[in-house]
């Protein structure tokens, strides 16, 4: 049975092709303001990847913000159970799984299946997600994909007062203005963004192993300051972190169908 | 454009202003009330409890540095010397970094106080939005506070708020009001209270065709309904007043006050100096009290 | 006077309401919370006549307060907080 996951996200929309359970293509594209052709640009990229056709899948389910508009779904997965089952089905060991993604954060504690049995949201406010990096970036006149390789070369520890996006960029370049080096000010941004998803996770309870999925992932940065504040050696991410809600989605179609 | 040459549109003109009925030498006491915010700064001086000059500055990197500035501005043009002053008192976000303040006080105390002054002791509740929050007050008869919240975590509901949108939408600051009632049909309010995702929902809604005073319109509102939601909190409780930045800008008030169900309280002074005036208020009174530096 | 302390962002509510005219600063609340979020100042800071101690919301907690308060409110079986179980006078109110 051949299966595309689509996570519909705030920033970009992945799909993932799932071949008896075995990943065979994946596909990303920028959401930007027309979800429907997100969906389409990200499945149709998939399928190349996969080398296979449109007809060849035999179902689709879907996932994240914009899942109301994958209309061809026949499954439309809830946030929660999907990064569950995306983590389960990558790190059967995982106890522990956050998606940091543009607009959003997430946070679960789930079993031996993959079934979550408690967890915590934050969203609709940038503090605790990706887009908070992303603004920071503009303030430091950073390509946000250096944002996370410079943080890790400093060792400093500045706390930042601001909790707002918003007032977060005045007082980065307020920094900047104080001559503080830019691998400082950029530490300081992801250890800022770090300790509110940290507390999110230490609500539900800190239980290894943790796996995390999200577009913020692949920031070492990020995953630096999560892990010293975690106390923790090591957070299990998968390769394309990005695509983990995705997977997540197929998985679960998989199971039930 | 360089970055020198890019119009500001946030920019706001500074003022001062002296009561020419008073003769400071006259004066009993002469008070102080100096008010750093985030963004503006304000100095009024009083005379036996009367506001004889006042300033409106914008506030710069340096606290103390404003709040000296603001004082002397508003000591310009008066040739009343800084040493006159019996008793000053520091108020707002920097009120710690007010060099010449014998004490400080909270700008929730000062706001209450001041707004008693400034509208007559009818006033009950006080919203005051400012550059970087925004505060909800409620009062009794004699401007004591009974209840209140200020919001300055988050920029949405705040004076930065709009002033991020104006610039994304190269409006200046001063024609938002205005120009956001130039609307056919008032538009649904922008959905996300976040202003960072609430720029992102308005470039939608430019892609979509919308024009920027209908995307004005619809920040407007939201901002309304965001103050709206946070004076409900501490209840509302008639007469009504504005103080703050955010008086001036009709867009939201006229929005809010529908909402509300209530005509705003109006006075002929500049809301903005509320803080500074319930300082100088307070210097008055601990000063008569025997609690004044000379005490 | 019902002293609100913290915010409201995009993602909720987070106020912690102090009646400071039940309040008497005996420090019981103080105590009781594992993350320091509250302390008893001698004068209230927004009511420059009141001259007995009182409850406030420390000052660079009231920013996070939905993070600092975390411990205390995990998302299933919440205990009472005990900030709220400490104050004889009833004094304290959470708005989540």
């Amino acid at each position: 049975m051949i299966i595309a996951g689509i996570d519909c996200g705030a920033k970009n929309t992945k799909t993932v092709i799932l071949k008896e359970g075995s990943i065979i293509g994946k596909g990303t594209t920028l959401t930007g303001f027309d979800q429907v052709s997100a969906i389409k640009g990200s499945l149709d990229a998939a399928l190349k990847d996969a080398g296979i056709h449109a007809r060849d899948v035999d179902n689709i389910s879907g996932t994240g913000a914009g899942m109301e508009e994958i209309k061809d779904a026949d499954l439309k997965v809830n946030e929660i159970k999907a990064m569950a089952k995306a983590a389960n089905y990558l790190f059967p060991s995982a106890r522990t799984v956050t998606d940091v993604g543009a607009e959003m954060g997430r946070a679960a504690k789930i079993d031996e299946n993959g079934k979550a049995v408690d967890f915590a949201i934050n969203e609709k406010c940038a503090a605790g997600a990706g887009a908070f990096i992303e603004a920071m970036a503009r303030a430091l006149e950073v390509k946000l994909e250096e944002m996370g390789p410079m943080a890790i070369q400093s060792n400093k520890s500045i706390p930042m007062n601001a909790q707002c996006a918003i007032f977060a960029e005045s007082e980065v370049v307020g920094l900047i203005h104080g001559k503080i080096p830019k691998v400082d000010i950029s530490k300081a941004i992801h250890d800022a963004m770090a300790s509110r998803v940290v507390s999110m996770i230490r609500r539900i309870g800190v239980n290894e192993d943790i796996v995390m999925i999200g577009g913020c992932g692949l920031n070492p940065g990020f995953v630096d300051s999560l892990k010293n504040q975690l106390e923790i050696d090591k957070v299990y991410i998968p390769d394309d972190p990005a695509f983990g809600a995705a997977l997540g989605a197929a998985v679960v179609l998989k199971e039930e169908a | 454009m360089s970055e020198e040459d890019k119009p500001e549109y946030w920019r706001w003109t500074e003022s001062n202003w002296r009561n020419p009925d008073i003769r400071w030498e006259d004066a009993k006491i002469v008070t102080a009330g100096i008010d750093v915010g985030s963004v503006s700064s304000q100095a009024v001086v009083m005379t036996d409890g009367q506001v004889y000059a006042y300033s409106n500055m914008r506030t710069g990197s340096d606290s103390p540095e404003s709040a000296m500035n603001a004082l002397n501005f508003g000591l310009e043009g008066t040739d009343m010397p800084e040493s006159r002053i019996d008793y000053c008192i520091g108020t707002g976000y920097g009120r710690v970094n007010v060099p010449m303040a014998d004490r400080t006080i909270t700008e929730i105390a000062c706001h209450a106080r001041g707004a008693h002054f400034i509208y007559g002791p009818g006033v009950r509740t006080v919203l005051d939005v400012g550059g970087q929050d925004c505060k909800a007050i409620r009062c009794d008869e004699k401007g004591k506070v009974v209840n209140f919240l200020m919001n300055d975590k988050c920029a949405a509901g705040t004076g930065r708020g709009m002033e991020v949108f104006a610039d994304l939408l190269s409006v200046p600051i001063t024609d938002v009001g205005q120009r956001s009632f130039q609307v056919e049909d008032e538009p649904e309010p922008v959905s996300s209270t976040c202003v960072v995702y609430a720029k992102t929902e308005a470039t939608g809604l430019l892609r979509k065709g919308w024009g920027v005073n209908e995307v004005l319109a619809a920040y407007c509102s939201a901002m309304s309904e965001r103050i709206f939601s946070l004076i409900d909190r501490i209840g509302i409780e008639k007469e009504f007043a504005i103080t703050g930045g955010l008086a001036k800008n009709r867009g939201v008030v006229d929005r809010l006050m529908k909402e509300i169900g209530l005509a705003p309280m109006k006075t002929d002074w500049d809301t903005q100096i509320a803080g500074a005036v319930g300082a100088a208020l307070f210097g008055y009174v601990l000063v008569q009290k025997g609690k004044g530096r000379k005490g | 006077m019902i002293a609100n302390y913290g915010y409201k962002d995009g993602s909720g509510d987070y106020f912690i309401a102090i009646d400071t005219d039940r309040c008497d600063g005996c420090r019981g609340c103080v105590e009781a919370c594992p993350v320091n979020v509250l302390e008893v100042v001698d004068e209230d800071p927004n009511d420059p006549f009141r001259e007995e101690p009182i409850v406030i919301v420390v000052s660079d907690k009231r920013k996070k307060i939905k993070y600092e308060c975390g411990p205390c409110k995990p998302p299933t079986n919440r205990p009472p907080l005990p900030c709220v179980e400490a104050c004889p006078q009833g004094a304290i109110s959470h708005s989540w």
